[in-house]
């Protein structure tokens, strides 16, 4: 344990990749995902396609190819480049693609709670003469984040777990399972500790998520 | 009763799983053709563990690897008397090399595999049949980058788990940025597209990726460090190794060596080493 | 799907159509332009464009770009279909099917586990659960792959005394990461099971463990179904994580190719279809017994029935994230609420044509 606490610097290094992968795609997935959602059940048919189309194709693909098209086709294949060091440059396009595949779940789980919402909030709203992005704005789309804070947790926790996908792929960005399997190709320290080190950062990362998740959907609940 | 039912598909599953599981790991590339299973006629076939993924050294070619290393190991395997009929492909990943050999699995490993000291505590090693060096792959049109120095401020692509770029950028001091790649062909797409400057690896590797698309790629041709290529063993084979160590040396001395090193580098500008290695003492 | 959102909004008056068509007039505009970026993009002509952008000779298909019909020419050839792709599906499909009955056992036994008389099963039940939900599914398969070397150094076993073969290391990480997921999703569906039930059996003399195998588990099991599904597709989905350690799934067929054809891009959009049909094939059965379930008055365990303790940590990768958790991931016509409009005709906006020739 002593010699994996000695080299606790690389540790908190890649955590603070990590983090940084998660805060950054939370938000931009959590806006796209809005997007999508408010896409899908719009009235212009082309729009809902497109976002179905867009959420069933990248939903099915495994992230690793997400990642992958993002980093060599994008970025490379296009010449696409979004910051001048290497570094943040593969940073920024495990952002958008985490962002791109993220999304689709949000999407999904927001229009899961668009569907619990009585017909009768959304009929007393037309009838009020309330316009379709009204309609959204300022009933749908409130109550639906309220019934689904609680999966929204589970997709930030997923997402948590799928940055390490980021360290493979085409990008290589050093996070924190990159740095743990440096660890054990270059013996700086014996595997269990190390495993079992990374493992506590990781559950020292989701598991308040988790209970914090929890805790808000159960205070923001509709009651109905 | 619904709980029989649910308990038979179980079942049911359970069997295909364990059926499908059973068959092991399709061969990607057909290359046992099921031969081993048949196999049981002992000492009949020689099961030599490949490369299946470097151009020019160990590559699938539909149904067989074809390359540099392929050809010694047909050629050894012919010294040692078995016919190329008689010869049942692996595919020997880096990650599991040292367990196939000391499993048993295979016979012999012939895979860009280099002698090192901590190898040669759990495996045996006969050879070298090569000596490679460590160069650098640009794009044709860059004359910037001669040698390693040139390196400093360039972008420079490695294969997630070697070494090559830790050499360049840690050992030697040389300023470059590292971008990490999954493998060597995803490094000749950055280079391709402009996205990194250069790429580095052994000599032979590298040649044989710019054997694919030879107007596209130049080698540097200034190598450094040396990667000493044996032929993998299982442990306490000594006799074994003896008779692979006669075979390569009479490989140099036929020419084989030098033919097969023409057939699969000869299309690129790569400076082969044509000297006959030294042979390093059985233990 | 249109029938689902017409419930939202008016049947659009002309304003509104005029709108409408504005809308479908920019995001078509948006979508073309993408697409030809794409395109340009990966002919390589949009960077170093030596002509203007309208210029034919900037639109051909470029040799050297990435639809040049040499790099697409392999995916025509019977033998790379027989010596890659098909050998790779089989090892995907193996990986992802022992897999699945393994994690489906191990979800069976720490789900029921979670839920025993005996604290000290409880709590250890819950404690194996939770740490494996909290890892990433990368790191258990590296850990799986470095133990002859853990062996080596807690109990002094040589190395070389076993190893462990890629296919183990997939196998047993897509276990222990979607098994403690499935033990949630069981875990939940028991629990949703109405008290009655229960009850009832214990009235007639049942023990703990009939009930629990009788009646309890299968009318579980029916109930989360759908939810089982669509872990299970996400376990098929990260069963490419494979590739990274050189397991011969479908992805490291694709890389195998690539690197023979040097075709890098055109093997992961052939490979992305791949996963994409697979997947799409097994999300259809997922909305079949949804409907089966449906209609048999039986309903798919809903969010508001699991969500008093079990599902609040996060699921697996994504998926699951979103599916076990929030259910109608699965439910594309979405029965119960806003499409009970469907009926109601006149004001719907659906996109075949009839109604809206009416209206015109």
């Amino acid at each position: 344990m002593e010699a994996f606490l000695s080299n606790i610097d690389r540790v908190v290094d890649g955590f603070s990749w990590t983090v940084r992968l998660t805060l950054l795609s939370a938000l931009f997935s959590f806006v796209l995902g809005v997007l999508l959602t408010a896409m899908r059940v719009s009235p212009v048919p082309l729009l809902r396609g497109l976002s179905t189309a867009y959420v069933e194709g990248i939903r099915n693909t495994p992230l690793t190819l997400v990642l992958l098209f993002c980093g060599l086709g994008l970025n490379s294949a296009l010449g696409l480049s979004m910051a001048d060091s290497v570094a943040w440059d593969v940073f920024w396009w495990a952002v958008i693609g985490l962002s791109a595949y993220t999304a689709c779940f949000v999407s999904e789980s927001l229009r899961a709670g668009i569907n619990t919402i009585p017909l009768g909030q959304v009929e007393a709203a037309r009838s009020l003469g309330l316009t379709f992005t009204q309609n959204l704005r300022l009933i749908v789309i409130p109550q639906a984040l309220r019934t689904v804070v609680g999966p929204l947790g589970s997709v930030l926790i997923a997402l948590t777990k799928n940055t390490t996908v980021a360290s493979v792929a085409g990008l290589g960005v050093q996070e924190a399972s990159r740095e743990m399997k440096l660890m054990f190709d270059q013996g700086i320290a014996p595997v269990l500790p190390t495993f079992v080190g990374f493992a506590i950062g990781f559950l020292i990362l989701v598991l308040p998520m988790g209970y914090f998740f929890g805790w808000l959907a159960k205070r923001v609940a509709v009651v109905r | 009763m619904r709980v029989r039912r649910i308990s038979g598909v179980l079942g049911g599953v359970a069997a295909l799983a364990f059926a499908l599981s059973a068959c092991g790991t399709a061969d990607v590339g057909g290359g046992g053709d099921g031969g081993g299973d048949e196999g049981g006629n002992g000492g009949e076939t020689i099961t030599i563990g490949v490369k299946y993924d470097q151009p020019g050294l160990g590559l699938l070619e539909g149904s067989a690897p074809v390359g540099f290393d392929v050809d010694v190991a047909t050629y050894i395997a012919g010294e040692l008397g078995y016919s190329p009929e008689q010869i049942e492909w692996a595919e020997a990943a880096s990650a599991n090399r040292e367990s196939f050999l000391q499993q048993g699995t295979v016979d012999m490993v012939i895979a860009t595999y280099s002698i090192t000291d901590e190898r040669s505590e759990v495996v045996d090693f006969a050879g070298p049949y090569y000596v490679a060096q460590q160069d650098i792959l640009v794009a044709s049109d860059n004359e910037d980058i001669q040698g390693p120095d040139d390196l400093a401020g360039k972008v420079l692509c490695s294969a997630s788990g070697s070494r090559s770029a830790h050499n360049i950028v840690d050992d030697m001091g040389i300023d470059a940025e590292l971008r990490e790649a999954g493998n060597y062909s995803e490094c000749l797409e950055l280079l391709g597209n402009g996205t990194v400057d250069a790429v580095t690896t052994d000599n032979t590797i590298l040649a044989g990726f710019a054997a694919q698309n030879p107007d596209d790629y130049r080698m540097v041709n200034n190598p450094f460090g040396e990667e000493k290529y044996g032929v993998g063993l299982p442990p306490g084979s000594t006799e074994r190794c003896e008779e692979v160590n006669a075979a390569i040396a009479k490989m140099w001395e036929e020419s084989a060596a030098t033919e097969a090193l023409e057939a699969a580098f000869g299309a690129t500008d790569f400076a082969y080493e044509e000297s006959v290695p030294e042979l390093e003492d059985c233990q | 799907m249109s029938t689902q959102t017409s419930v939202l909004f008016d049947a659009p008056g002309p304003k509104a159509r005029a709108r409408n068509v504005l809308y479908t007039a920019i995001a078509l505009v948006v979508f073309v332009v993408g697409l030809a970026t794409l395109y340009l993009g990966f002919n390589q002509t949009l960077r170093d464009r030596e002509a203007s952008l309208f210029d034919p000779a900037t639109w051909a298909v470029n040799p050297s770009g990435q639809w040049a019909a040499s790099k697409w020419e392999p995916f025509l050839r019977p033998a790379t279909w027989t010596d890659y792709v098909i050998p790779g599906l089989q090892n995907t499909l193996t990986a992802a099917l022992t897999a699945s009955v393994l994690a489906l056992v191990f979800g069976l036994v720490f789900g029921i586990g979670r839920l025993s008389e005996r604290w000290w099963v409880r709590a250890a039940s819950g404690a194996v659960v939770e740490f494996f939900r909290g890892i990433p599914l990368l790191m258990l398969i590296f850990f799986t792959m470095a133990l002859p070397i853990v062996a080596y150094q807690l109990f002094d076993i040589p190395p070389g005394t076993f190893q462990v073969t890629a296919l183990a290391a997939v196998v047993t990480g897509l276990t222990l990461y979607n098994g403690s997921v499935l033990a949630e999703v069981f875990r939940a569906g028991i629990l949703a099971v109405p008290k009655g039930q229960s009850e009832a059996a214990q009235a007639i003399g049942m023990t703990r463990t009939q009930r629990m195998w009788v009646i309890l588990i299968p009318q579980a099991v029916t109930a989360m179904m759908p939810a089982i599904v669509a872990q299970l597709v996400v376990l098929l989905k990260d069963s490419a994580l494979g590739y990274i350690i050189a397991f011969p799934e479908l992805l490291r067929s694709f890389t195998l190719l690539a690197t023979r054809e040097s075709n890098v891009i055109p093997a992961a959009i052939i490979c992305a279809v791949i996963y994409i049909i697979i997947n799409l094939a097994l999300s259809r059965v997922a909305i079949w017994l949804e409907r089966r379930n449906a209609r048999r008055g039986k309903p798919s365990a809903k969010p508001t029935d699991a969500l008093d303790a079990p599902l609040r940590l996060g699921t697996a990768t994504g998926a699951a994230g979103a599916s076990v958790a929030v259910e109608p991931t699965v439910q594309e016509p979405l029965p119960d609420t806003l499409s009970e409009d469907e009926r109601t005709g006149p004001g719907d906006d659906s996109d075949d044509g009839a109604p809206r020739d009416g209206r015109d």
